[in-house]
């Protein structure tokens, strides 16, 4: 080892990245639970959290430009900056959904409840089992667990769709559920969301370890 | 559409997820090859094949077989001792001066072995021209400087313009075109490093070889120097061996990353290819470890 300083900054910068994931998965959880209990407190602290965030994305960019322009990094330490900063840009707009599906929670809080949407919560823990897995295969340096994760995209969308038609129908058949209805569509909507930016972080593991970009799988949505 | 309920999903990906194979699943993209020395698909000005130098009982460098493309900057880095300059010297034929120096293989250059016994050194050495670490003009003018070696192999034309034409070609015109009777050491050290280029330019070669030719220059001096040598691709093939990976990467296009057993002692080509692959994706974990800065 001849780059002790560079090292450690470089094993710092994947930390915080990793550090954010952790924040993010809690914050898609805690939203659906929000979303479920009704619990406008947690919605709230969802909302408030999403800044941290957002700083945390911003504070491994900074670390990444100053790494680029001081260390002149090339080869795989050139690839893992760029990965780290398409990464955080993922999870930071991650948790922007996160925020998103929080802030229905709150509008939901007071309205009569819908007729469960089991496949909603499916798809939440599908959304989140691929960030997981993402984040876990970055760690392992793992292509093969990327390529396979990024195939649960498809379950995602076709979830999607089922939880699109069957709300489309709950609508119809009774127009005064169309509001609710509509917000549950964006809850879904920002899961399927979720599950495409999974996919981006998958894409990156194989391009660190590869060195090339491959479009894994191409979203419906 | 198909009817959907929230009772009993009917996932079809779910399904095509396991009837794929794991071949299926993860082969969508083609891992590269493995391959450490890709030659430019371009022409080749020299095709080297298992080129090997000793001095004296010392095997400097050894099966060295790779092309270097015309037009192009090929780059030759490494560790000190790999080899690089010796192997730069063998493309035209420096290593002869050295005493007890001699090499094995063949140097072909526009498909003609420059070691043929009736190919003449100073022939070689004047289409295949050199610049060295340090600036070296000659105690002359700036004028003298660039006009000498012209006029020592018999470049015929109007030397005025050869000389004008020279120093254009090197960048350094503008800057010292009221002062060509000054003497070459009165220039700064990137000037007398451009005027020693121009001297290079002057003869009419076909290669330049360039044998770290900004260590002893100022910052900015050097990125002069770097645009010329990217400028001068129109015309001429550059080898250039440099201890500054940066500089590699900023302006060649062909790199090859040289190691040996230990300083001075058999240094081998570990790996070749395009710039762009060699510091972005190294094959050989060696090469990885050098451009990174973990060698050792």
């Amino acid at each position: 080892m001849t780059r002790a300083v560079f090292e450690r900054q470089l094993a710092e910068v994947q930390e915080d990245m990793l550090v954010m994931a952790s924040m993010v998965e809690g914050a898609v959880n805690q939203s659906m639970e929000a979303l479920r209990l009704r619990d406008v407190a947690q919605a709230r602290r969802i909302i408030e959290n999403d800044v941290n965030i957002n700083k945390r994305r911003f504070d491994c960019e900074d670390k990444c430009i100053e790494l680029i322009s001081l260390q002149a990094p090339l080869a795989s330490d050139l690839r893992t900056l760029i990965s780290v900063l398409h990464i955080t840009t993922d999870l930071e707009r991650m948790g922007d959904h996160a925020e998103g599906i929080a802030r229905i929670a709150l509008m939901l809080a007071d309205e009569p409840p819908l007729k469960p949407v089991p496949d909603l919560s499916r798809m939440a823990a599908l959304a989140v089992e691929m960030l997981h897995g993402a984040v876990e295969a970055y760690k392992e340096r793992d292509t093969q667990r990327a390529r396979e994760i990024v195939l649960k995209d498809d379950i995602v969308d076709e979830l999607y769709e089922q939880i699109y038609h069957e709300l489309i129908m709950t609508m119809v058949s009774d127009p005064a559920t169309i509001q609710r209805g509509t917000y549950l569509i964006w809850v879904a909507h920002n899961l399927e969301r979720i599950a495409d930016r999974a996919t981006n972080i998958c894409e990156r593991v194989v391009y660190l370890v590869e060195g090339r970009v491959y479009d894994l799988n191409v979203s419906k949505y | 559409m198909r009817q959907l309920t929230s009772e009993s999903p009917t996932i079809d990906a779910e399904d095509k997820l396991a009837r794929m194979s794991i071949e299926q699943q993860i082969g969508r993209a083609v891992q590269p090859a493995a391959d450490a020395i890709r030659n430019p698909p371009e022409e080749a000005v020299f095709r080297l094949h298992d080129v090997g130098v000793w001095y004296g009982n010392k095997h400097a460098i050894s099966e060295i077989t790779l092309d270097i493309p015309l037009k192009r900057v090929t780059a030759l880095i490494g560790p000190s001792g790999c080899g690089k300059s010796t192997l730069l010297r063998c493309l035209n034929r420096m290593n002869d001066l050295i005493p007890g120096a001699r090499i094995e293989g063949s140097v072909e250059y526009h498909g003609a072995n420059i070691y043929d016994r009736t190919v003449d050194p100073v022939e070689v050495r004047r289409r295949i021209g050199m610049v060295f670490q340090k600036p070296n003009p000659f105690p002359k003018s700036i004028y003298d400087n660039v006009a000498f070696g012209a006029r020592v192999n018999g470049i015929k034309g109007n030397m005025d313009d050869i000389v004008e034409r020279s120093l254009r070609q090197a960048a350094i015109w503008e800057e010292v075109k009221n002062d060509l009777k000054k003497s070459g050491l009165a220039l700064s050290g990137g000037q007398q490093q451009r005027l020693c280029i121009a001297r290079a330019l002057a003869v009419q070669p076909d290669v330049i070889l360039m044998d770290e030719p900004c260590s002893a220059l100022d910052p900015i001096a050097t990125l002069k120097i770097e645009d010329l040598i990217r400028e001068l691709t129109r015309e001429y093939t550059i080898v250039i061996v440099t201890h500054n990976m940066q500089q590699a990467a900023r302006v060649s296009d062909y790199t090859a990353f040289m190691l040996a057993a230990e300083h001075g002692v058999n240094g081998q080509l570990v790996e070749y290819g395009a710039t762009t692959e060699i510091f972005t994706q190294p094959r050989d974990k060696r090469t990885e470890d050098y451009i990174t800065g973990r060698f050792g």
